[in-house]
């Protein structure tokens, strides 16, 4: 029989025979779909209560994000001088942090278009990040949290460049992928630009050289604008502080990178997220991809500063299973998110961020030499629905036994 | 250089734009969005409200008779619907009269719940309900309601030559429900606008034979009508039978509607951003597209001007004005006006 109890393990569990089953193999048909009415009703009722007091919110946090750039920016125009330096570094790296967690993720993923707004809405948003926001929508909106954690589809398995799971075959360039995601933690937004491209369907056939070229022309035009910004005007501006300037706006994005690039890894990659075999999409209910969000997903813990400083992606699981809903809802329906998966016994994974990023490197740090199946391997895969009739149908035979 | 100067600003705040700045710094600042601060209110009646207001940035001017946008934020969510100027064109403020309609989203908040200071959204000016030029000289007007006020920027913006020999049908309950009643008699008195007020409540509804009786020669004037769907209708099919139907302009408050809808309505897919609504066989595709957060073009949201008009890709709409079917497979690509067309079964449109 598959048994298992949510509280003592957060990762998918042997079966007699020593082979891992998912951390929601032991619910019915039945179950999951009720499991997906109660999440389909948290979500209607955050949809119909949105109104002026998340406005507000979002509004706040815009003009706060954009007093902490220009602020910040006007520091540095005298950055010669070290306070001004720290301080205008400082406060430009939170702006930067803020405008593309909390803001444009989540404004490009539509959360904010309920206003109807055109200043502040999916359509019309473009956010400090060197990719293009029409090519993030596609490969993140689009593929991204469609095709969550099933290898083969979701490309941020490992971003094409690292083997996330052991799944993947192993090969002598992975030996290299620790260095590989230092690297990418360095120029993160650089690294989102250059995958959105897709050189590896272009180089296929995959994608046809037509869409491929006006996106990279397109690309190359903001990373243009960007560079321009931060590492020619502003030092310019800056007059005798240039050189101090560019460091600090190298610095602040820099930070910004780092930053994301852990947030985001922690947000799929910590020990007990679920992989996924392509199959599982054939037929799979609103139930059953409600599951597939949330074993693929991994919250961080922490004060309500560090939620805003990850744009509530510390809040994965949330953002993963309602990605439209404004990110200031997430901490609230939280704990009923977390109720919801004990009382179905399952996992609800979360942690503080040292701890999670530290489980991310041990995994990119195994993973880079062949093998893993024992820790790391994706559960064998259990169609759910399929699992489900066939207790519904055997379980009164049991019963009568 | 001053442009090269201009694209180096713009670069400082890439991706932002100038205007996202001001707009940050002040609302009323911003051109992309215009706003409005509502500096007076005025109580006309028990149920309509004259708002006047001051544009944050310059005003195109306008033709009396037209309307422009107003937008509110309800509960978070902008709401845009029209009005009629009642400002004469070039005047510093613009004024704007609004009847409370029970049950409505907006009116109701911009009659009795906007105080002076309160920041509006303002959409441009446009509208063919306007007089020729030059102005014809027999002149009829027929209002009800708060119909009287694209006729009331006409009257205020005439000089008192061109106003003498007009006529002016006005029909409301009773003489204190005439909006701008006072104004109305006093410019009759001074000017030589002769003022017909029909009081409904004792004397029931304007019939095509009472406007006779009023105004016997109503059949020479070029004449414009504005009030509720039931006058409107009456004057179009009196015109058409033994008018000429060239000589009425007329105006809608609220779109006309023909019959009931029939069919599922279905899912609609905006192109452009690939959002998509559900929508009922009687939601107007705008409507819908709105609820689910779309940002789609519109002005009058009454099938009069063209602005939220879509491509058509696939599928088929109603158009609840006449009833048509327009299908994308008798022709892609056919132009659509949303806010006055429902979808019968799955469409996807350009926008
Ligand atoms: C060209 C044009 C000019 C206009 N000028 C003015 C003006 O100067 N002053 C003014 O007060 N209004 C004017 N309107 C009407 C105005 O745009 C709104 O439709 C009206 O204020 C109702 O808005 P709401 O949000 O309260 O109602 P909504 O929430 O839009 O509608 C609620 C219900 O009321 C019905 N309804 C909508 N409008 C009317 C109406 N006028 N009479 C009766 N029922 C209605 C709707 O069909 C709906 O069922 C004009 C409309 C047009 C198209
Ligand atoms: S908004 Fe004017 S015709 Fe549709």
């Amino acid at each position: 029989m598959l048994r298992r109890d949510p509280r003592t393990t957060l990762e998918t569990v042997p079966e007699d025979g020593g082979e891992k089953v998912s951390a929601a193999a032991h619910l019915t048909a039945e179950q999951v779909e009720a499991l997906g009415a109660e999440l389909d009703a948290i979500r209607e009722e955050v949809v119909a209560t949105r109104g002026e007091r998340d406005a507000r919110y979002i509004h706040a946090v815009i003009r706060a994000q954009r007093g902490l750039e220009f602020g910040g920016r006007a520091l540095l125009l005298f950055s010669k001088f070290p306070p001004a330096w720290i301080a205008g570094t400082a406060a430009l790296s939170v702006a930067k942090i803020l405008e593309n967690m909390e803001l444009g993720h989540n404004i490009l993923h539509g959360q904010w278009d309920w206003m109807r707004d055109p200043k502040i809405h999916s359509t019309t948003w473009d956010w400090d990040h060197v990719d293009p926001a029409e090519f993030w929508k596609r490969s993140h909106n689009y593929e991204h949290h469609t095709f969550t954690n099933i290898r083969g589809k979701d490309r941020d398995l490992g971003y094409t460049v690292m083997r996330i799971t052991p799944e993947e075959e192993w090969r002598p360039k992975h030996l290299l992928q620790p260095f590989t995601n230092i690297g990418l933690s360095l120029i993160f937004e650089y690294g989102i630009a250059l995958y959105d491209i897709e050189t590896d369907k272009i180089k296929s056939g995959e994608k046809p050289w037509a869409e491929a070229k006006p996106q990279i022309a397109a690309t190359f035009r903001k990373i243009g604008k960007q560079a321009a910004k931060d590492y020619v005007l502003f030092p310019l501006l800056s007059g005798p502080s240039a050189l101090s300037t560019l460091v600090a706006n190298l610095t602040a994005n820099t930070v910004r990178n780092v930053w994301s690039h852990a947030v985001i890894f922690c947000g799929h990659f910590p020990d007990g997220t679920e992989t996924f075999e392509e199959e599982r999409l054939e037929g799979e209910t609103q139930g059953e991809w409600y599951i597939r969000q949330m074993l693929g997903s991994a919250n961080l813990t922490g004060s309500k500063a560090m939620h805003l400083m990850t744009g509530n992606l510390s809040h994965q699981i949330e953002h993963h299973l309602f990605p439209d809903l404004p990110s200031n809802r997430y901490a609230e329906i939280a704990p009923r998110v977390r109720e919801i998966c004990e009382r179905y016994g399952l996992p609800y994974n979360a942690g503080p961020l040292p701890t999670q990023y530290a489980k991310v490197w041990r995994k990119i740090l195994r993973l880079a030499f062949p093998g893993g199946h024992e820790r790391y391997g994706a559960p064998k895969p259990t169609p759910r629905s399929r699992i489900g009739k066939a207790v519904r149908r055997v379980a009164p035979a049991r019963l009568a036994a | 250089m001053a442009r090269r100067v201009r694209a180096a600003a713009g670069l400082l705040i890439t991706p932002l734009v100038p205007d996202d700045v001001l707009g940050t710094l002040n609302p009323m600042w911003s051109r992309s969005a215009p706003r409005a601060r509502v500096v007076r209110v005025v109580r006309e009646t028990p149920d309509t409200t004259t708002l006047v207001l001051r544009p944050g940035t310059p005003f195109a001017r306008h033709v009396p008779g037209q309307y422009l946008g107003i937008g509110l934020q309800v509960a978070g969510v902008w709401h845009w619907r029209t009005y009629s100027v009642t400002s004469r064109p070039g005047d510093r403020l613009l004024s704007v009269a609004v009847t409370a309609v029970p049950g409505g989203i907006l009116s109701g908040r911009l009659a009795h719940d906007t105080p002076v200071g309160t920041v509006v959204g303002l959409g441009p000016a446009a509208g063919e309900f306007t007089l020729p030029e030059p102005t014809p000289e027999k002149l009829l007007f027929v209002t009800a309601g708060s119909g009287i006020t694209p006729v009331m920027g006409m009257l205020r913006s005439l000089d008192p030559a061109a106003l003498s020999g007009a006529v002016l049908v006005h029909c409301d309950r009773t003489p204190d429900d005439v909006v701008f009643g006072p104004e109305l008699r006093a410019l009759a008195a001074r000017t030589g606008l002769r003022l017909v007020e029909r009081h409904t409540a004792g004397a029931g509804r304007l019939t095509p034979d009472t406007l006779a009786d009023a105004v016997p020669d109503w059949a020479v004037r070029e004449t414009w009508a504005c009030g509720p769907a039931g006058l409107l209708d009456t004057l179009a099919e009196h015109w058409e039978r033994v008018g000429d139907p060239e000589l009425l302009h007329v105006e809608r408050f609220a779109p006309k509607r023909v019959g009931s809808a029939t069919g599922t309505g279905g899912r609609i897919t905006f192109a452009a951003s690939g959002l998509v609504a559900d929508a009922e066989s009687d939601t107007p595709v705008l409507l819908a597209g709105e609820a689910a957060g779309a940002l789609l073009p519109n002005g009058c949201r009454m099938g009069i001007c063209h602005t939220c008009v879509g491509k058509l890709q696939a599928g088929a709409v109603r158009d609840l004005q006449s009833g048509d079917l327009i299908d994308a497979a008798d022709q892609p690509g056919r132009p659509v006006r949303t806010c006055v067309s429902a979808p019968t079964g799955d469409i996807t449109l350009d926008l």
